[in-house]
């Protein structure tokens, strides 16, 4: 456990540390990335299935949003603990644990979106002969995109965040140097991992608030006089 | 299996019911601070959320405040509470871990207090001043008791998070309950870091529930039944 | 399908739950190539009514049939495919341009990419939209224009049967009135089934060439052409439901070219005041009107008359109101109502054809 007397002079940041270990730092971003990205696809897959059945059958939508509540109230070192003693220290652990924090928000922001299409677009396009796939596909998903985008972008910054955490179960990621901040008292690091991570969610969050901008161009489209 | 009946006597073991490691005296520390964070973000975020909401400006402020508190992990502000506690001579422990969960506690609690208000329509405040109600009065008669429900669900956000986050304390010298999975995963005690995660999740549902009757209550009395309990502020831990 | 009649045979719509039947045991047929105009309180089923034809709602019981072709034994969405279907918020695709909305249902079908571009080329021009607006999203589009683009979406794999539920309610009235002409210049041209579903009373008996009023129920309380619902409405309901100007309304239906005109108080430039005189008495009326080379000059009252001078080289007051032969005989009242010496004078042209007076327009109103 830390010092007292030690940490009291140590400086906040140890340039020559960052240049020696750019190569690290370089690699512990793009794995954070990765475990980010592997996370929100395959969770986002997970609660499209998922909102597809309680768009069907509307009544699964309460169990639904009921269990997927609950994995996200367990705090995300709690649920990485339970995972461990069945998969071990590894980055299934870490995935599985990650995958189920998304669940909700991107449960919830798909319903939301596929419900939120006007009637009377939707009836018309059933009036003019779309069968249900080809609806949900070509019209409901398209208008619905906004609130999704907005919803994977709310998960995959919390998953950014959440990342730092599985450096506790020896995963990788920027939290690696938070933790070894924290074990060695050692600032650098420590303050390196958490700017980083931030920046990180930033990056990310701005970038798909652009694809949700590419995404739509009619809501761009100005309205007529 | 073997993990669980192992866990299982670890709780019925007497020994892990006594003294400053025990059950008890863990969950009423992490208890503890965790009311204690809340409520003291609370105090800041819900007149400051509710003043600005009222103003009608400082939408973007909001807005802001969500983003910027969504993106950073909480892991991050404990560890960087770390060496602004020591440098502030207030040592390691309990300091880093309450200055944090403060920190992590605000914006929820700022941000729902102030579409609390906000979202009390415009005709009603519109008609209530119309009525010659002072501002004071639109606040306390008005908007408080319609918003209410809202604010009481950005503190029950907020205590969430700061109850799961709170295990994140044992890492820069703070107790509480994560110190039984921090330490077991440092001895290698399945066990204990099993039980503890167990004991943890129990209390950030418990915590969850508890709020949601509170907040249930209070939109029934409100006559709001059938206004849905709005998105959750995202941010676990 | 060019044979598209629309047959209902006792059809029935009940809603479990309810107590009395939103349609109940219907028998009408809908003529092929006719606007069939359903209108009513409301309750009274008539969007029931046409959304059972599509399927979008079941029946109960009963049978429909389009074509000749029980509804039931088609696929419903091939059945709606072949329907045009336009609704009051129109429903436009918000996310696709006008030209990848007009190409929905040709692309359902699976039509090549020629044949939909010239389709959506000939229906911009037939619904009349500038082709300049085929690129725009339907965010960029007045209502008026909206509406357009519906229809047009409707018409884009030529359907021989088109529902219309109360499509021009949301507009205003100056485009709705804009929108109905064209819609009735549309139907001289493509001669669809129409089975038009309106709340207005004047909408229906403007387009309809059948006009079904219901009544809550689902109950036909007359089904005939608007001049017979008119003349001679059937039951008090119906009588209830015209309101108070029937008279007025059977007006509009009648076009002026359609009644005998009277040559009026007329008189050459060249006559003098006595002929003018003549003229006033005996057809009773206190002014005349002065004619050169088949065009009317103007008129003056009988006091304006000075002797010894020609009608031609009289100051006169020009006809400020003037109706052609396309007018109905509601205008050319509104134009008796408001001249000086009520008369409605018609040209054709620039020819002066004659003139209308409020007998010559009430002896059409008489059974």
């Amino acid at each position: 456990m830390p010092q007292r007397a030690f940490l009291a002079t140590e400086p906040l940041i140890r340039w020559g540390w960052i240049w020696d270990h750019l190569e690290e730092i370089r690699t512990q971003t793009v794995e954070h990335f990765i475990l980010t990205g592997i996370a929100v696809g395959i969770g986002f897959a997970i609660a499209m299935g998922l909102s597809i059945v309680a768009l069907r059958f509307r009544r699964t939508y309460g169990p639904v949003t009921w269990v997927t509540g609950v994995l996200y109230t367990i705090p995300s070192l709690a649920l990485f603990a339970f995972l461990v003693p069945y998969t071990g220290l590894s980055t299934l652990t870490a995935e599985i644990g990650l995958v189920s924090y998304t669940l909700l928000i991107l449960v919830r922001n798909i319903v939301a979106g596929i419900d939120g299409v006007s009637p009377a677009v939707r009836e018309a396009a059933v009036g003019m002969g779309y069968g249900r796939a080809r609806l949900f596909l070509e019209i409901e998903l398209p208008l619905a995109l906004p609130v999704i985008v907005a919803g994977l972008r709310i998960a995959t910054v919390t998953v950014v965040g959440l990342v730092t955490v599985t450096s506790i179960i020896g995963q990788g990621g920027l939290g690696l140097f938070i933790l070894d901040g924290l074990r060695r008292d050692f600032y650098t690091p420590l303050i390196v991992g958490s700017v980083l991570s931030v920046a990180l969610a930033v990056v990310i969050d701005v970038a798909l608030a652009g694809l949700e901008w590419l995404l739509s161009p009619w809501s761009r489209a100005r309205t007529a006089g | 299996m073997d993990l669980l009946a192992d866990v299982l006597a670890w709780f019925t073991d007497p020994d892990n019911w006594q003294g400053s490691a025990g059950i008890p005296n863990r969950t009423l520390e992490h208890m503890r601070l965790s009311a204690l964070a809340t409520a003291v973000a609370a105090a800041v975020a819900v007149p400051s959320g509710v003043l600005l909401g009222h103003s009608g400006r400082g939408g973007l402020i909001a807005v802001a405040v969500v983003n910027i508190g969504r993106a950073i992990p909480s892991f991050a502000i404990i560890a960087l509470a770390l060496p602004f506690s020591i440098r502030a001579g207030l040592g390691i422990g309990f300091w880093p871990t309450f200055l944090a969960l403060v920190l992590l506690a605000l914006p929820p609690i700022f941000t729902n207090s102030f579409t609390a208000v906000r979202s009390v329509g415009a005709e009603v405040v519109e008609a209530a001043r119309g009525m010659g109600m002072r501002e004071r009065e639109v606040l306390f008669g008005i908007e408080l008791p319609l918003g209410g429900p809202l604010i009481l669900t950005g503190i029950r956000v907020a205590a969430v998070q700061v109850v799961a986050t709170a295990t994140l304390g044992a890492l820069v010298g703070w107790g509480g309950l994560g110190r039984y999975i921090i330490d077991g995963f440092s001895v290698q005690d399945n066990v204990r870091v099993f039980a503890g995660a167990l004991l943890v999740a129990a209390l950030a549902i418990l915590t969850d529930v508890v709020f949601g009757v509170m907040e249930r209550i209070l939109f029934a009395a409100a006559g709001l039944r059938g206004r849905r309990a709005p998105a959750r502020m995202e941010h676990p831990a | 399908m060019s044979e598209a009649r629309i047959r209902l045979d006792h059809v029935t719509k009940r809603y479990p739950g309810a107590s009395t039947a939103a349609v109940e045991d219907l028998v009408m047929e809908m003529p092929a190539g006719r606007v069939t105009a359903l209108v009513g309180p409301s309750g009274c089923g008539k969007t029931t009514i046409l959304k059972m034809i599509n399927r979008i709602i079941e029946p109960t019981s009963g049978r429909i049939e389009v074509g000749g072709r029980d509804i039931q034994e088609l696929d419903p969405h091939a059945l709606r495919r072949g329907i045009g279907y336009v609704i009051q918020q129109v429903g436009l695709f918000p996310h696709r341009t006008v030209d990848e909305n007009i190409a929905t249902v040709p692309k359902l079908l699976g039509w090549d990419r020629r044949r939909t571009e010239r389709r959506i080329e000939e229906l911009i021009e037939v619904v009349g939209l500038e082709p300049e607006m085929r690129d725009r999203y339907p965010a960029e589009l007045s209502g008026g224009q909206q509406q357009r683009v519906g229809v047009a979406r409707a018409l884009a794999a030529d359907p021989p049967v088109l529902l219309m539920d109360e499509p021009f309610a949301a507009v205003d009235p100056i485009v709705r009135v804009r929108l109905q002409e064209e819609l009735r210049s549309l139907q001289a041209q493509l001669q669809k089934t129409i089975v038009f579903v309106t709340h207005d009373i004047d909408e229906a008996i403007k387009l309809g060439d059948q006009v079904a009023i219901l009544d809550v129920g689902g109950v036909l309380r007359q089904y005939a052409s608007p001049e017979e619902v008119l003349r001679q409405p059937a039951n008090a309901f119906v009588e209830e439901f015209l309101g108070k100007e029937r008279g007025l309304r059977r007006l509009s239906l009648i076009a002026v070219r359609d009644v005998p005109l009277e040559d009026g108080p007329v008189v050459p430039s060249d006559a003098g005041p006595a002929e003018a005189r003549e003229v006033m008495a005996r057809e009773g009326v206190n002014w005349v009107a002065v004619v050169r080379d088949g065009q009317l000059r103007g008129w003056v009252w009988e006091s304006e008359l000075e002797p010894g001078r020609k009608m031609g080289d009289l100051a006169v007051r020009p006809f400020l109101v003037r109706v052609t032969a396309d007018n109905t005989l509601r205008e050319a009242l509104d134009a008796i109502v408001t001249s000086h010496n009520q008369v409605a004078v018609v040209y054709d042209g620039d020819r002066y054809a004659g003139m209308l007076t409020l007998n010559r327009i009430s002896e059409n109103l008489v059974p």
